[in-house]
């Protein structure tokens, strides 16, 4: 238990998705200019990778994994090769399973939610969460956790953001920063703050 | 389509970069520019991708349904991914360690699905082969520019070589540490696009809020 507890701190501050693998970096930057649309992405974000991370490690230790195929009778068989394609499938499919989900049963949260979905399958926040568990090797129980606590870091991470560019949006900036230079040398700033967690440990 | 190969392939570098302008592809852009080596692998590996899938997807532009062209798209470009990494694993080893998780990303980085999805989808096989390959050059000659910055003053090397010698090796040079760590690519990129900007006023974006001086008080 409080193994997994440390993971989940790592995984929202020190180790932060966006912060320090900057990961999702595209939509971090377009879609963090209002804070009710980026705490609806973060949301989405979360619950997306909280689904995708187990699976994907489901997929991983039962059919790609080397000897992972014992049970259908290959003992030699190694599909690692093959991962790439399967964890991006089953993203796409996991996105669109979602969406017609909460359609069909909670169309407020899908009214919220619905137009970040699509972005979601491309966003490399979700395929990275996969990515490191694959790195890590991360049984089931850490690999829910890690989705789980990865997203919630995202999400803050973009939250964050968010209310520093509405603020920063009355500011007097130099006409060439304006824009992606400013939010970038932000992010920079966050990032360097995010750095102090680094060494923290549960 | 008035454009001619040679625009196709040069526009991107400067005056349409996939990063500085369209906004594009910029996670791995951050993460894996700290040397210069690694950043070249990264910016060969992108440019293949993209040149190579924008081709394929144009050859198939007219067979694939338009419902579900993004899975079409996922799919080719993922077939070659898989590719590159095994052949970075086989070839350069050390190489693709460093680059960890950051080559299977390139399925995910925005540059390659925003060539297919705006240029591959509606023009023919070499043009569409061109551009992916100008916009692949564009990303990586930004990727180069912060990785030269970032291994020659943080850690006074270039390509591994040592081009300041470091305090540490009785050298003069003091590093600077910052410029390794992650967030001084976020710093470094920034100030490029206000640099890429101040040279091409055009670039500038709108102001949300003008700020007025009130005269007469």
């Amino acid at each position: 238990m409080e193994g997994l507890l440390s993971l989940a701190v790592k995984a929202i501050f020190v180790e932060n998705l966006a912060l320090s693998f900057f990961l999702g970096m595209c939509t971090f930057i377009a879609v963090s200019k209002k804070i009710s649309t980026a705490l609806g992405l973060g949301i989405s974000v979360m619950l997306v990778q909280a689904i995708t991370v187990p699976t994907n490690n489901l997929l991983l230790s039962y059919l790609l994994a080397p000897g992972a195929l014992a049970w259908a009778g290959f003992p030699d068989v190694d599909l690692t090769f093959l991962g790439l394609i399967c964890y991006i499938g089953v993203i796409a499919a996991m996105v669109q399973i979602l969406e017609m989900v909460l359609d069909k049963f909670f169309p407020p949260l899908y009214n919220a939610l619905g137009v970040f979905l699509p972005l979601i399958t491309v966003n490399c926040a979700i395929l990275g969460g996969s990515l490191f568990m694959v790195e890590r090797d991360y049984n089931f129980a850490e690999a829910t956790t890690y989705g789980l606590a990865g997203g919630f870091g995202w999400a803050l991470a973009i939250t964050a953001m968010a209310g520093v560019r509405e603020k920063l949006k009355y500011s007097d900036i130099p006409d060439g920063l304006q824009g992606l230079g400013i939010t970038f040398i932000t992010a920079g700033l966050m990032a360097l703050a995010f750095m102090s967690f680094s060494g923290v440990k549960l | 389509m008035a454009q001619t190969k040679r625009d196709l392939l040069i526009d991107p570098l400067v005056d349409n970069n996939p990063i500085t302008l369209q906004v594009l592809g910029i996670c791995s852009a951050l993460a894996v520019t700290s040397s210069l080596e690694v950043s070249m692998v990264m910016a060969l590996a992108v440019t293949a991708v993209t040149g190579f899938s924008s081709m394929f997807i144009s050859v198939l532009r007219n067979q694939i349904p338009g419902s579900i062209r993004i899975i079409v798209q996922m799919v080719i470009i993922a077939s070659l991914v898989i590719i590159v990494d095994q052949v970075l694993k086989a070839y350069a080893y050390e190489v693709s360690k460093t680059l960890s998780v950051f080559v299977g990303l390139i399925i995910t980085n925005c540059i390659v699905m925003g060539r297919a999805e705006a240029f591959a989808m509606k023009n023919p096989p070499i043009d569409s082969f061109v551009d992916g390959v100008g916009n692949g050059l564009g990303y990586g000659a930004l990727l180069l520019t912060v990785g030269f910055i970032r291994e020659l003053f943080g850690a006074g090397t270039l390509f591994g070589f040592t081009i300041l010698p470091t305090v540490n090796n009785g050298g003069w040079y003091v590093p600077n540490g910052m410029l390794l760590l992650p967030p001084s690519a976020f710093f470094i990129i920034g100030l490029l696009i206000w640099a890429v900007r101040s040279w091409k006023p055009g670039q500038v974006e709108e102001r949300e809020y003008k700020i007025q001086v009130v005269e007469g008080h």
